[in-house]
């Protein structure tokens, strides 16, 4: 297992399946996003159930911080090795000739998805954490929506999440379909998944962008 | 023409090389660029100089040994061709023109704009082969049926030249690409599969173990690649080492 571990190639694949992963979980993710925006009640019954079913708290949620680990651990490992393999680095390089920005600098981009994961952990997770388990507080279905919308008060809160989701967008517009060539699947069925991950790396962060902004300019709320 | 050239010398192996600048006239546009810097190297000679050194064999662009990046790419600014096919007419009067050897760390440079590619061969030697009985039972090739598309993509692959410009295109140096076409050509033939799961394992190992980068789909490889060997090939050879990984 570790001589496989070693390999380029299963390195390269663990972090497909793990942005897969994670690219399946932003689906759900924005889903009980977007019930905030609809109905409170539906947004407060889902993130309840999200916040207090121990499946979700103690089996999908490890697995969930485990794949973002993963898949940015092994980034920095693999972006580590990149660097190594080009010790004099040339003096002209014209990498815009023949690759897009964006699958040039998926480390840049996943950097700072990184660095906004700490400030939503911070907003959200730690939070949730010091709610529950530190404070002890009890059980209340009704605060989900209210402590939402409170966290996009603040303008520099929204611009933040707004610049990250931007990243994010450039992030998946590369990494969707590169986990498929990295796994192996190159075929009939390649120019269709290369029009899915455009549309999906517009699509699920616009609509973080949309939620982050109507939260902001609620006029109901603040 | 009158060119200025920024070239790289680097004395040998162990030196440390630096840019240096030249000027070079009299260029025509219906010379190669090898040509030009034979014009080059023609009057550092008279002047007393050292001539550059650089790498060519057949020029008419299939050794691929012309391991040159100008001005940022693979062998220049066109695509399909090695250097000896690049013209200086791709060039403007008064134009600078930046010359270095492929950087990889894989691929050391020996002199000026010499490298040694030999870690393309160790990864050949380590699998990119078929096993042949030559006791006299040898099989005719031509006695197995190959359905047509198989045949002409393993052709494909096997246009490879090995020159090394997928890694220099490559912003990790990455050997993907030169080891994909390697196993595919094989992997796409019955003559090929009998071996197939230890050539695959092997030739991933040693390309490993060259210091080569990873593959991040880019594409650049393949937009640089003077024979046009596609990304396929990657994802083929990634099929081939995943299922042969498994397999044990």
């Amino acid at each position: 297992m570790s001589a496989l571990l070693k390999s380029s190639i299963a390195r390269k694949v663990v972090m497909a399946l793990s942005g897969l992963f994670l690219v399946i979980f932003l689906v759900l993710h924005v889903t009980i996003n977007m019930a905030s925006v609809i109905d409170p009640d539906i947004f407060n019954q889902w993130s309840h159930f999200m916040g207090y079913n121990p499946l979700v708290q103690f089996l999908m949620q490890p697995i969930l911080i485990a794949g973002v680990v993963i898949h940015f651990v092994m980034g920095f490992v693999l972006e580590f090795q990149n660097k190594r393999a080009r010790s004099v680095k040339y003096v002209k390089f014209r990498g815009s000739e023949n690759a897009p920005w964006v699958s040039r600098n998926m480390i840049l981009t996943g950097g700072v998805v990184l660095a906004f994961l700490g400030l939503h952990f911070y907003d959200f997770w730690i939070h949730e954490i010091t709610y529950k388990f530190v404070e002890a507080n009890p059980e209340d279905p009704t605060r989900y929506y209210e402590e939402t919308v409170a966290k996009f008060e603040p303008m520099w809160r929204t611009v933040l999440y707004i610049i990250s989701f931007v990243l994010l967008s450039l992030h998946l517009w590369h990494g969707f379909a590169s986990s498929f060539q990295t796994m192996g699947v190159n075929n009939k069925y390649t120019p269709g998944i290369k029009k899915f991950t455009k549309i999906y790396a517009v699509v699920i962060p616009l609509a973080f962008i949309f939620i982050a902004l109507y939260h902001h300019l609620n006029p109901v709320m603040h | 023409m009158k060119l200025y050239l920024k070239i790289w010398r680097q004395k040998d192996a162990n030196s440390k090389g630096k840019m240096v600048d030249y000027t070079v006239e009299g260029v025509e546009g219906d010379m190669s660029f090898l040509e030009m810097l034979d014009v080059l190297n023609e009057d550092l000679i008279k002047q007393g100089d050292e001539p550059i050194e650089f790498d060519h064999d057949c020029r008419e662009g299939i050794c691929g040994t012309c391991s040159l990046q100008i001005n940022g790419r693979p062998h220049g600014p066109d695509t399909r061709i090695t250097v000896c096919q690049l013209h200086m007419r791709k060039f403007n009067d008064g134009d600078t023109i930046v010359i270095e050897p492929f950087r990889a760390k894989a691929f050391p440079v020996i002199k000026d704009l010499i490298i040694d590619r030999s870690a393309f061969e160790r990864i050949q030697q380590a699998g990119g082969y078929v096993s042949v009985n030559t006791s006299g039972n040898t099989v005719d090739a031509n006695a197995i049926p190959i359905e047509k598309e198989m045949a002409d993509k393993s052709f494909n692959a096997a246009t490879c030249i090995g020159c090394g410009a997928c890694v220099a295109a490559c912003k990790n140096a990455s050997a993907m690409l030169f080891t994909s076409a390697k196993v595919s050509q094989f992997a796409l033939l019955p003559q090929g599969r009998v071996e197939a799961a230890d050539r695959v394992r092997n030739m991933v190992r040693q390309m490993d173990l060259e210091g080569f980068g990873n593959c991040t789909n880019t594409g650049a490889c393949e937009v640089e690649c003077p024979k046009g060997i596609s990304l396929e090939n990657i994802a083929r050879m990634n099929r081939e080492y995943l299922t042969a990984t498994a397999k044990g």
